[in-house]
């Protein structure tokens, strides 16, 4: 956990999370995660042998209700809030561009 | 016409517009009339529903004159965050990504408001999708403390505590991941209340960390957060994670007192970061505690003093999650691009903030291949080691008090350039989070600068009602105080 994150760490993040950094963005977003994961390394000094991770703080488990059919949402409102639509469904650029 | 008091508070108001002694629609100009008079200057509100307000309080001033009782918060204006979803009106995180967006639905607890009698005032300004703790990372500007125009209102539910303390609106919802209904309260002089995980549904809640989300209210007193949060809670099929327990009653019993409780100090949460003015506040509190009866103790719950490292792996790591769904196909901004990778990149690029940037970098770090384990695996341990110390405290211990927030209000800009001091300032706060337990920050007094501040009360999970009468006993000593005061100046 000691290996401090490096600006190609920074860019390959950025490209996993879909964004796009500036230089400037790309330098400062480096220091910046550097400082809050340097903090976070005290958690290191915490003997965790032994102990289960805890995802939720509830213990609910399967919560499950009838299997009836209930109205959704009215298509025409959801399709209303979308940046582009046709024949009632979203529409996208195209998926495949040409290779990068 | 009289303008609304700050402190009015909503039970009197539900009160007399139930026995129609006052017309709803009066209580909402008289809002309305203050909101045009110090808005500019604090900024609280992301968008008013004046028009819609006043359609509501005309169908409550005719249901009272018809025989009708609309409910136990009948014409009391409530202020929104601007990450609750309300039908047909927008509701935008404070990010450019979401705005314009009306949702087709909303959430439980505007639902639940809206049976209750209440009316929704307008939606608050909060730091973009609740990520930060003064409401300076608002793509729509910062929210001002009424108390003080050049200092920031704590955040994220900034917005809200802002207009419950400028008398904006008599009560507001507000959510908290990490201290986002209790900072702002403490620093803005209100109550602010986390329900135990579960008690309120988070149907129509914007997500940010899911397992850390709960929405609360905030308040003038106690009785009021008691009161809405009553109208609030309880179990909600639309949300897998609500508790079944039925829910709590609150305000019948907040005279009950702490004659006999165990009140515990928190020792990690009194040290190194805590300002001294704010530290003497809280033994200020926990004399008045004893004062009342309590049996009062420093204690040490050691896993806390790691609850700040493992909430900030958890929290982006939920929330880089979370808002993949900003993707600009189905709803929000879309930035054109030749394809639709290009098209993804764009539109977040474009939409969201350095700060939600920042914690989406950092959670999809957490969570990559070949640091999972040390960050993100290592933070959800440590998040057991805090529920572990939390359960041996409550051994000994019916709640346990600390300060809310480590110091008053501070500067706008103070901290906008480095996020870990942000960061520090919600180290008191974000232990119930991780452990699921509610908590409430009452004013207690000022600091040396004169700004509130607020002190934590803390109870294990559901114990909502003790947290509240201990919160109720420290209003009624600064009541005291006051009218000693009072007394004392000829």
């Amino acid at each position: 956990m000691s290996e401090r994150i490096t600006a190609e760490d920074v860019t390959h993040v950025a490209g996993l999370a879909r964004l796009e950094l500036s230089d400037d963005e790309l330098e400062r977003f480096t220091v910046q995660l550097a400082a809050v994961l340097d903090h976070a390394a005290d958690v290191e000094a915490l003997d965790t042998e032994g102990v289960a991770p805890t995802a939720h703080p509830l213990p609910l488990a399967n919560v499950l209700r009838d299997d009836v059919a209930r109205p959704g949402l009215e298509r025409a409102e959801v399709l209303a809030a979308a940046p582009a639509v046709e024949a009632d469904r979203f529409r996208v650029p195209p998926v495949l561009g040409p290779p990068a | 016409m009289r303008h609304a008091s700050t402190y009015l508070p909503a039970a009197e108001i539900a009160d007399s517009v139930r026995r129609g002694e006052r017309a709803a629609v009066e209580v909402v100009e008289e809002h309305l009339a203050t909101i045009a008079e110090r808005e500019p200057e604090v900024h609280a509100f992301n968008a008013l529903t004046d028009a819609q307000a006043r359609m509501a309080a005309e169908l409550i001033d005719r249901r009272v004159a018809a025989g009708e009782d609309p409910g136990p918060l009948a014409g009391v204006p409530v202020a929104l965050k601007d990450n609750l979803c309300t039908a047909g009106v927008p509701t935008t995180c404070s990010s450019r990504i979401l705005e314009g967006w009306l949702p087709p639905y909303d959430a439980t607890v505007v639902t639940r408001l809206g049976l209750a009698g209440a009316i929704a005032i307008g939606k608050t300004n909060l730091d973009e999708f609740a990520m930060g703790s003064s409401t300076e990372n608002s793509a729509f500007g910062p929210t001002h403390n009424p108390h003080d125009a050049s200092r920031v209102p704590g955040g994220s539910s900034g917005g809200s505590a802002a207009a419950v303390a400028a008398g904006f609106a008599p009560l507001a919802l507000g959510s908290d991941t990490g201290g986002s209904i209790r900072q702002p309260a403490a620093l803005c002089g209100v109550v602010g209340v986390k329900p135990t995980y579960g008690r309120v549904s988070r149907y129509g809640l914007i997500a940010f960390a899911s397992s850390l989300d709960q929405i609360g209210p905030l308040a003038p007193t106690v009785a009021d957060a008691a009161l809405l949060l009553e109208v609030v809670a309880g179990h909600d099929p639309l949300d897998s994670t609500s508790v079944p327990e039925p829910p709590p009653s609150l305000v019948a019993g907040l005279d009950d007192g702490v004659e006999g409780l165990r009140v515990g100090v928190v020792a990690e949460l009194m040290g190194q970061g805590v300002a001294p003015d704010v530290r003497r506040r809280v033994e200020a509190a926990a004399e008045a505690l004893a004062g009342a009866g309590a049996k009062v103790e420093e204690t040490s719950v050691a896993a806390l003093a790691y609850g700040l490292s493992a909430y900030y792996l958890i929290a982006p790591a939920e929330a880089s999650s979370n808002l993949a769904r900003y993707d600009g196909v189905r709803y929000g901004l879309r930035v054109d691009a030749p394809t639709t990778a290009t098209m993804n990149v764009a539109t977040r690029t474009a939409g969201f903030g350095p700060e939600v940037k920042r914690r989406i970098m950092l959670g999809t770090y957490a969570l990559s291949a070949g640091y999972y384990d040390a960050y993100y695996g290592k933070a959800q341990k440590v998040r057991t080691l805090v529920i572990r110390d939390f359960a041996a405290a409550y051994e000994s211990f019916d709640l346990l008090l600390s300060p809310t927030s480590p110091t008053t209000a501070f500067p706008l800009g103070a901290k906008a350039a480095d996020p870990l001091s942000m960061y520090l300032s919600d180290v008191c706060t974000i232990p119930s989070n991780l452990a699921g337990d509610p908590a409430v920050s009452v004013p207690f007094g000022t600091g040396d600068d004169g700004l509130p501040v607020g002190v934590q009360i803390l109870a294990p999970a559901l114990a909502e009602a003790t947290m509240l009468r201990a919160a109720a006993v420290l209003e009624d000593a600064m009541l005291d105080q006051a009218m000693a005061r009072a007394e004392a100046t000829p």
